[in-house]
C-alpha cells in the first residue's frame, strides 16, 4: 500500500542572514505594491540554499511571515515543486533522469552503479552525508542522455564509469564542471554537425557581448539548406 | 442578458452566469464537486464536464462563462462517457467504505456515482492511503476518502476567514491539511456540510446514525439572537444532530459551531420532574405538590413583594404567560434582560439590528462598539466578512481588541473614544461622514454598564448627527446575544409602573423588600444576590430545562422545554418573528413552558385566559402585532433616534467583554461535552499550554 507523508524535520529558528536579506528585499521589490507574494518561490529558493539544500518547517514559515502571507499558503507551494525538498539532503543532490530517452539510454544502470557504489537506496542519503540519491523525470537534456543532475549543474552523457568518477571528484572536494562528458557543444550530434553545413562559420565570439553562436548576417531563411 | 441553446432549448440568462448556472436555470442538473455557489470557482473536480459547439473537446461547465449564442449538450453519448471517466477516475483511490462511513445515504459522490458512474471498476491496482489529520474537537477526518475539491481550503478561507486549510503536494500525493492544528473558527462545522465525501465529518456525531433512521424537524436556533434556520435531526427523544437551513437574509447555508455542536447538551443535565427544596435539600416531587407550595407562599403576598426574570432561551409565548400571570398577581417587577443592559421596551427601531443581517451587504461602513460580531452573533461576522470581501468597506472597531477575520482600523477601548468621534473628532468620523451607508452596532458590553444609557443616548446623538438614518436605510444597529431578548421587549417584559428592574429586585431581596422571585429559565444573573436560602432571602421558583445555578439556588424546581422541545415564537436581533418548532418531546414530566405556567395559573388563582397555543398566539399579536408578521422585517419607522436612552455622564472605563467563552453561554452549551472539549482546545488553550494534538 502506497503511503504519503508529510514532511519531518527537527525544530530550530530560522533568520535570512543579512545577504539573503538583502537580496529579498530585492526580489520582492520587483513585483507591484501588494503582490509581494509573488516572490514566494524565490525566497523559498533562498531560504533552501541558506538551510543546506532543504526547508524545515521554520524556513516556510519565515518566508510566510516575511511575505505576510498565512503559513499554510507556503507550504502549499513549498510541497507542490519538487525543486524544494521538504526532508533533509546530503551536500550533493543526486537526480538520475529516468524518463524515457535517458531510460533508453541506460538511466537504470546509473541508478544501480549509484545505489551501489553510495550504498543507499533511491530517496537515502549516503552515511557520511555527502550524497542523496533521488530518481526525477524528464531534466530536459534527452539528446545529452543519459544524465544527472548534481546540485544546480547538470552531468551528460554519462555512463556508469564516468559518474563514479564524478563523485569521486566530488566527494575528494574538487571542482566538476557541469554539461557533456564527451567533450561535445550543448547538444550537438555526436559525431559533429550534420546539416546546416554550408552556412558560413559562425564568427568567433565577440569580446564586447554580442551573443556567440548568432549567425553574424541575416538569418538562414526557412528552406535554406534543403 | 445573454441568450444561450441548452439541450436545444433557448433561454436567456443573467450576465455574468456561469454555463453551470445556466443550466441550472434551465431546469437541467449538472452533476459536481467542487463547485459550491457560495465559493469561488477552482474547476478541478471536471465533473460537470458539458459539450460546447464549436469547441474541440468537453468544456468545465462551472468555469466556463455562459456567452451568447452558446450551444451546449448535456445529454449527448460524448457527455455521458466523459462524465463516466471522470467518476471513474474520482473512485480510484476512494476508499468505498460506504458501509462504514458517517456520509453514508447523504453523500454527493455516493449519489452521483450511481447517477453518472459506470458501476464498475477497472482498476486492479493498490488504492492510495492517507493519514488522518487533526482538526480540533469538532471534525473527523478519514482523508483516504478525499478527492481533492478543495471546498474546505475555500470555505476556510473565503467564508470562515481562517487560513489555516490547505491542499499540499501534487498529483497522488495531495493531501488536505490544517498543519496538524485545529482549525480556529466559529464556523468550521460548515466544513463538514461543504465536503461533498465522508473525509471530513462530524466528530460528535460519528457512528452515531443514519439519515435515513432520523426525523427532520424545520426550526430556528435560539442558542443566540441571530435566529440560525436549522434543522434538528432526532431519533426517538434524542437530538442526534443540529444542520443548517437556507434562509438567505440570515444565516445563508451556515450554522455557528455552538448551534451545531451544543445539542449533545440537550440530553444532559436535565430538569426532568419537579423538586422542592426541603430543610435544605431539594427532594422530587409532583406536579401537584410543586404548585400547592408556591401557591402557598404566594396566598395573601402583596404583588410588590413579587418578581419575575425571563431567561435568555425563553420563547416568547412562555415570557407573554409569565408577564400575564404576573400582571394576575398585581406583580410589576419583570425583567427581561439578565446582563443589565440598558435598553429600552417601546420604540421597537432602539433595540434592533435595524439594518438587517442581509442588508450589511449595502453598507459601506460600519462602526463596531462594545462587540466582538465573531463571538456574540457569529453569522453576523460571516457577513460582515462577506461585505468587507465585496470591497470598499470600512471597519471601525471601539471595544476590546479582536481578530474579526477582516482588518479593522481599531479605534480605542472605551466610551470616550465614541464620543470623541460623536463630535467629529479623528479619521473614522470623516468615514462615517462620508459613507453614504454608514452603520453603528452596539453591543451588550457597551450597554450593560452602569452608563449604558448614557451612550445608547450618545450613540443615537450619533446617528442623527452622522445622518445614519435615512429614506430606505437604517444604520442604527443593536447587536443582541440572547434569544429571547428582543422577544422580551416586544413583550413589554420590562419593570411595569412602580416596579424594579434587575438591580432593583437584587437590591430588594437584600432589603426584604422582594420575598417571591420567578426565575423563567434566568440562570445568568449573580444567584448570590437571592440570598442563601428563602429564609434569608428570596423564594426563588426556577422554570427551566436545565440543572444550571438557577435550579442550584432554587426552592422550586418546575421542569420546562428545551428549544428543540416546544412549538415557540423567537425574534432575533432584526426583529424577525421566527417559529421554533418541537422536535422532540421534553424529558420525563417535563412539559412545554408556557403550558406550566397556565398550570400554575390555576391554582394560584389567577387563571391565564388561552387554553391552547392558538389562544396564545392570538394575545402574542393583541400584546404586540409584530408576531402577526412570520419572518418578515419591518422597517422601523424613520426620525425619532433622539428619543432612547438619557443623558448622563460617561463612565471613561473600557468597555468589557460580552461573551467570554463563545462556546459556553447557556445552560445548553454549559452543559454539552463538546462545547466543553471546545472551550478546552480554543479557549483555554489560547492562553495555556493545554492544546492538544491527541486528536
Amino acid at each position: 500500500m502506497k503511503m504519503t507523508r508529510y514532511r519531518e524535520g527537527e525544530p530550530g529558528d530560522f533568520v535570512f542572514t543579512a545577504a539573503d536579506q538583502a537580496r529579498a528585499r530585492v526580489l520582492v521589490a520587483r513585483y507591484p505594491e501588494g503582490r509581494q507574494a509573488s516572490a514566494v518561490l524565490a525566497l523559498l529558493d533562498l531560504a533552501q540554499r541558506q538551510s543546506g539544500g532543504w526547508l524545515p518547517r521554520e524556513a516556510i514559515e519565515y518566508v510566510a511571515n516575511f511575505l505576510e502571507m498565512a503559513p499554510i499558503r507556503v507550504h502549499e507551494v513549498a510541497s507542490f515543486y519538487s525543486m524544494f525538498n521538504l526532508k533533509p539532503v546530503g551536500r550533493h543532490l543526486i537526480q538520475v533522469c529516468r524518463t524515457t530517452p535517458c531510460w533508453l539510454r541506460g538511466a537504470a544502470e546509473l541508478t544501480d552503479s549509484c545505489c551501489e557504489k553510495l550504498g543507499v537506496g533511491l530517496g537515502e542519503t549516503s552515511e557520511d552525508g555527502e550524497f542523496t540519491l533521488i530518481e526525477v523525470e524528464c531534466l530536459g537534456a534527452c539528446a545529452n542522455a543519459p544524465m544527472v543532475q548534481i546540485g544546480d549543474d547538470y552531468y551528460e552523457d554519462l555512463t556508469p564509469e564516468r559518474l563514479r568518477q564524478i563523485l569521486d571528484d566530488l566527494k575528494a572536494g574538487k571542482e566538476v564542471p557541469g554539461g557533456s562528458r564527451i567533450g561535445r557543444q550543448s547538444s550537438m550530434a555526436e559525431g559533429g554537425m550534420t546539416t546546416l553545413k554550408d552556412l558560413p562559420a559562425p564568427a568567433p565570439a565577440d569580446p564586447s557581448g554580442a551573443p556567440a553562436g548568432a549567425p553574424a548576417g541575416a538569418p538562414a531563411a526557412p528552406g535554406e539548406g534543403a | 442578458m445573454p441568450k444561450l441553446t441548452i439541450d436545444g432549448k433557448e433561454i436567456e440568462v443573467p450576465g455574468g452566469v456561469t454555463v453551470l448556472q445556466a443550466c441550472e436555470l434551465a431546469g437541467i442538473e449538472i452533476p459536481h464537486f467542487c463547485y459550491h455557489e457560495r465559493l469561488s470557482v477552482a474547476g478541478n473536480c471536471r465533473m460537470c464536464l458539458v459539450e460546447m459547439e464549436r469547441a474541440p473537446k468537453p468544456i468545465a461547465s462551472c468555469a466556463m462563462p455562459a456567452g451568447e449564442g452558446m450551444v451546449i449538450r448535456t445529454d449527448t453519448p460524448a457527455v455521458k462517457k466523459a462524465r463516466q471517466g471522470v467518476m471513474e477516475f474520482l473512485l480510484i483511490n476512494h476508499p468505498l467504505d460506504c458501509p462504514i462511513c458517517d456520509q453514508g445515504g447523504e453523500c454527493d459522490l455516493q449519489d452521483q456515482a450511481m447517477a453518472y458512474g459506470v458501476g464498475h471498476s477497472r482498476y486492479e491496482e493498490n488504492k492510495r492511503a492517507v493519514k488522518e489529520k487533526y482538526m480540533g474537537p469538532l471534525i473527523k477526518t478519514i482523508m483516504t476518502r478525499c478527492i481533492h475539491c478543495t471546498r474546505c481550503v475555500r470555505f476556510a478561507t473565503e467564508i470562515a476567514g481562517v487560513e489555516e486549510l490547505g491542499l499540499v503536494g501534487r498529483g497522488e500525493h495531495a493531501e488536505i491539511t490544517a498543519l496538524e492544528k485545529a482549525i480556529d473558527s466559529e464556523l468550521s462545522g460548515n466544513l463538514i456540510d461543504v465536503c461533498p465525501v465522508g473525509a471530513l465529518t462530524s466528530k460528535p456525531y460519528a457512528f452515531a446514525a443514519r439519515p435515513w433512521e432520523l426525523v427532520k424537524t424545520y426550526s430556528v436556533d435560539a442558542l443566540d439572537a441571530v435566529g440560525s434556520n436549522i434543522r434538528v435531526d432526532t431519533r426517538g427523544r434524542e437530538v442526534m444532530r443540529v444542520l443548517p437551513r437556507l434562509h438567505e437574509d440570515i444565516n445563508e447555508e451556515w450554522i455557528s459551531d455552538k448551534t451545531r455542536y451544543a445539542c449533545d447538551g440537550l440530553a444532559r443535565q436535565r430538569l426532568d420532574r419537579p423538586y422542592l427544596r426541603e430543610n435544605g435539600k431539594l427532594r422530587p416531587a409532583s406536579w401537584e405538590e410543586a404548585f400547592r407550595a408556591i401557591a402557598a407562599r404566594l396566598d395573601g403576598l402583596d404583588g410588590g413583594k413579587i418578581a419575575a426574570l425571563a431567561g435568555d432561551l425563553c420563547d416568547a409565548e412562555s415570557i407573554l404567560a409569565l408577564k400575564d400571570l404576573m400582571a394576575g398577581l398585581g406583580a410589576a417587577n419583570l425583567d427581561c434582560r439578565q446582563d443589565g443592559a440598558k435598553l429600552e421596551a417601546g420604540a421597537r427601531a432602539g433595540y434592533l439590528f435595524n439594518t438587517t443581517i442581509a442588508g450589511i451587504e449595502r453598507a459601506d461602513a460600519v462602526l463596531l462598539v462594545g462587540t466582538n460580531p465573531r463571538r456574540e452573533a457569529a453569522l453576523v461576522n460571516a457577513r460582515l466578512r462577506k461585505r468587507f470581501l465585496m470591497g470598499g468597506f470600512r471597519v471601525g472597531l471601539i471595544g476590546q481588541p479582536c481578530d474579526l477575520s477582516y482588518p479593522v482600523d481599531y479605534l480605542g477601548a472605551g466610551p470616550e473614544t465614541l464620543k470623541d468621534i460623536a463630535e467629529g473628532k479623528g479619521a473614522f468620523a470623516e468615514v462615517l461622514k462620508g459613507a453614504e451607508r454608514p452603520m453603528i452596532v452596539l453591543g451588550m458590553a457597551a450597554l450593560a454598564r452602569p452608563d449604558g444609557a448614557a451612550i445608547l443616548h450618545l450613540t443615537c446623538k450619533l446617528v442623527e448627527d452622522f445622518g445614519l438614518v435615512s429614506d430606505g436605510w437604517n444604520g442604527f444597529n443593536v447587536l443582541h446575544t440572547a434569544a429571547a431578548r428582543v422577544a422580551g421587549l416586544d413583550l413589554g417584559f420590562v419593570p411595569g409602573a412602580g416596579g424594579r428592574d434587575l438591580a432593583g429586585i437584587l437590591d430588594g431581596v437584600h432589603h426584604g423588600d422582594i420575598e417571591v422571585v420567578y426565575l423563567l429559565g434566568a440562570d445568568e444573573i449573580d444567584m448570590a444576590g437571592l440570598g442563601p436560602n428563602a429564609d434569608e432571602g428570596a423564594f426563588v421558583i426556577y422554570q427551566g430545562h436545565h440543572g444550571d445555578v438557577g435550579a442550584h439556588r432554587a426552592d422550586v424546581i418546575l421542569p420546562g422545554a428545551a428549544y428543540t422541545e416546544k412549538n415557540g415564537t423567537y425574534v432575533n436581533t432584526e426583529g424577525r418573528v421566527q417559529l421554533g418548532r418541537l422536535a422532540a418531546f421534553p424529558p420525563g414530566e417535563a412539559r412545554e413552558d408556557w403550558t406550566i405556567l397556565r398550570a400554575l395559573s390555576e391554582v394560584v388563582g389567577e387563571r391565564l385566559p388561552y387554553d391552547n397555543l392558538g389562544q396564545l398566539r392570538q394575545r402574542l399579536i393583541e400584546v404586540n402585532p409584530v408576531f402577526a408578521a412570520i419572518d418578515q422585517v419591518e422597517a422601523a419607522p424613520r426620525g425619532g433616534f433622539g428619543a432612547f436612552g438619557a443623558a448622563g455622564t460617561l463612565d471613561p472605563a473600557p468597555f468589557a467583554v460580552a461573551v467570554e467563552n463563545f462556546y459556553m453561554t447557556d445552560p445548553i452549551s454549559r452543559a454539552s461535552e463538546t462545547m466543553a472539549k471546545c472551550t478546552e482546545a480554543f479557549v483555554l488553550g489560547q492562553s495555556g499550554e493545554a492544546t492538544g494534538t491527541g486528536g
